[in-house]
């Protein structure tokens, strides 16, 4: 069993998947915060490589990116981050993030072999969708990388194929449009998670809009994980200038690290 | 089976969008190649290019220009006689017939210099749609006039503020934008493009272009041309003019980039001549950017050509050779301005005047038989306050 199974197999729900831009607002308080989440417990850990033109994204996020543009954070960085994570001793699942061409840039297999080589657990490429992934995902297999996929309410027909040989988790879509705070929720979500839910055979997560504890007490009925990233982002924007400075870091972590048990009381 | 539903030229081209928008995809891709099929869609579309456009858009011989250059016999592809002044309205027609086959009430649109808006506007306008058009905050602020025919038209344009607040960003925000109405909305993509099917089917609607001038060519020269030259932003009026020619083997094909301030500065968009091949707007193609994978800022003097993305099928064409990329400065092109104007009485567009610089250099070097193709996308309305700027700066 790998460190992704256990933690879904140990944690109990509600299971808590968090997004970070790694070097938002720096570096060193990416790892500082990777561990603090490991403390919350959290199931897994989504670490973000920061990309010029982030499409599936809303504004929160897109400006974290262009945050950790500004300080230059390359595929690189994020691959120390989590090599330097591991060597300090966190144990969470973490999954690299990225879009497709920062990676292309790097190497595909290059990228693939030092994240698994690191001690990364996963990879999602958010505008990689099934029918271009061949590539990735022969490579993602040789070398134990899991590639999670993406479902939509629109996949309709398609989510068959998508979780057939899915790997690592589902990563389900709870409504069209970017990441980002949504007020409420369509109930059509509850018959999508079903099917989804039948489908595979894996565990699955949704993410997109989730903010609140309503939300993952809601969501936690239907899903194995739920993925939160906007409004975590948020909350580190909010505090980006005590982040940076190591005097102030530990008091922003603690107030970060309390929104984030507050999740899932 | 019809050519047009390869998703690849070569190696590029695909498909990398979100898996929401997957399906609509497929439904764009179904809906479009139903409609090669259909000959009412044909005669629907032949009736709004001669009634509502003007097409066929006239091949004009361009006796002074030809004799200043002192070489091959000049023809301009008059594309700028368009309605709307440019050939976008080809795709925008097509598109957006195509649009109302799928029961889409409302279009999307990205535009840079607010050209491919317009014409978005025009068509919502005459089909009665709604329209949304993005355009980055900073080309608001330079083609104020642009953002009110857009509105006169009847859309609402939205100015975007991520990134380098361009068409770049503006094309992010449409993407997201019809991620978020995908079930409603049409995403109305103005170049040969984004994910497939667009590159194709932008191409399959501006090809009336390059079959229309390949037919006046052998009407009045009873030959085809030596050399067919086209401006190439994203290039879809290259492509659309390419097409009918791309079997002719002895037909030597040139697209313009824009060179901007010159290829060793960072101040250009010749994509094709300096980029490398990555993933942008859902195709795999050359593009601009730094050694970790982030799109750079591009820069031209004509907004059109202002992007750091190009067709993936060029991207085809130049790997196989069977087109030369070029790219022409900004200060030529403000150059080829004043020629057309003062020798043909014809004032291009920007993007076009590109092309006119490539053909003036190519005309001096053959012979007086040969016969050279120019497609003039554009008219140049639309520019006469950068030229006068730019010229106003050159005299100071």
């Amino acid at each position: 069993m790998n460190r992704l199974q256990m933690a879904f197999e140990h944690n109990q729900p509600p299971r808590l998947i968090p997004f970070i831009m790694t070097g938002d607002p720096c570096l060193e308080a990416t790892v500082d915060l990777l561990l603090e989440l490991e403390k919350v417990g959290v199931t897994a850990i989504e670490l973000g490589v920061p990309f010029s033109d982030p499409t599936a994204d809303g504004p929160v996020i897109q400006a974290a990116s262009e945050r950790a543009l500004g300080q230059g954070v390359t595929c690189h960085d994020v691959l120390q981050v989590g090599k330097m994570a591991r060597q300090k001793g966190c144990k969470t699942p973490l999954i690299l993030f990225s879009y497709l061409n920062p990676l292309l840039q790097y190497g595909l297999e290059k990228i693939v072999q030092e994240a698994s080589e690191i001690g990364f657990d996963g990879l999602i490429v958010p505008d990689l969708p099934y029918e271009e992934s061949e590539t990735l995902n022969q490579q993602c297999k040789q070398y134990h990388l899991p590639l999670i996929r993406f479902v939509a309410p629109t996949s309709k027909q398609r989510m068959k194929k998508i979780a057939h040989d899915a790997q690592g988790f589902l990563y389900c879509i709870s409504s069209l449009g970017t990441t980002g705070v949504r007020q409420a929720f369509d109930r059509r979500v509850e018959t999508f998670l079903q099917e989804v839910k039948e489908l595979s055979k894996i565990p699955i997560a949704i993410g997109f809009g989730i903010s609140k504890r309503e939300h993952v007490d809601y969501f936690s009925q239907f899903a194995d994980a739920v993925i939160v990233g906007s409004a975590l982002v948020k909350k580190i924007e909010e505090r980006s200038e005590k982040l940076v400075h190591p005097a102030s870091r530990p008091s922003a972590l603690q107030e970060i690290i309390t929104f984030v048990k507050e999740l899932r009381k | 089976m019809n050519p047009y539903t390869r998703d690849r030229f070569g190696e590029y081209g695909g498909r990398f969008v979100a898996e929401t928008l997957m399906n609509a995809l497929f439904e764009v891709e179904q809906a479009f190649y139903k409609a090669v099929e259909d000959e009412q869609f044909h005669k629907e579309l032949k009736q709004l290019y001669v009634h509502y456009s003007g097409r066929p858009t006239p091949l004009t011989f361009a006796e002074r220009l030809t004799e200043y250059a002192g070489g091959a016999r000049i023809y301009l592809k008059r594309e700028d006689l368009n309605h709307t002044g440019a050939h976008k309205i080809n795709n925008t027609l097509g598109q957006a017939l195509l649009a109302k086959r799928m029961g889409k009430k409302k279009l999307i649109a990205e535009t840079g210099a607010g050209q491919h808006g317009v014409a978005t506007a025009t068509v919502a306008a005459l089909l009665g749609m709604e329209c949304q058009v993005y355009m980055g905050a900073e080309d608001v602020k330079r083609q104020q006039l642009n953002v009110f025919r857009m509105e006169l038209l009847g859309a609402e344009v939205i100015p975007v503020h991520s990134g380098s607040r361009t068409l770049k960003d503006a094309t992010n925000e449409a993407l997201r934008q019809w991620v978020a109405q995908v079930e409603e909305a049409f995403y109305l993509i103005g170049s040969v493009v984004g994910p497939h099917p667009y590159p194709q089917m932008v191409k399959y609607f501006q090809r009336v272009i390059g079959d229309e001038a390949r037919e006046q060519c052998l009407q009045k020269e009873g030959r085809l041309p030596d050399d067919v030259v086209a401006c190439v932003g994203g290039g879809s009026n290259a492509m659309g003019m390419f097409a009918a020619f791309l079997e002719d083997e002895q037909v030597r094909l040139h697209g313009v980039e824009a060179g901007g301030k010159g290829l060793d500065t960072p101040y250009h968009a010749a994509t094709l001549s300096k980029g490398r091949p990555g993933v942008l707007h859902g195709a795999y193609t050359y593009l601009l950017q730094d050694a970790f994978g982030q799109i750079k800022p591009a820069h031209s003097i004509s907004a059109g050509l202002d992007y750091p993305g190009v067709g993936p099928e060029h991207a085809f064409l130049k790997d196989s050779q069977r087109v030369r990329y070029t790219a022409i400065t900004d200060q030529e092109a403000l150059e080829a301005v004043s020629l057309l104007c003062r020798y043909e009485g014809i004032l291009p567009a920007l993007e076009s005047a590109h092309a006119i610089a490539e053909a003036l250099k190519l005309a001096s070097q053959r012979t007086k038989e040969e016969v050279i193709l120019v497609c003039l996308s554009g008219r140049g309305d639309k520019d006469v306050e950068t030229i006068r700027s730019y010229m106003e700066e050159k005299q100071s």
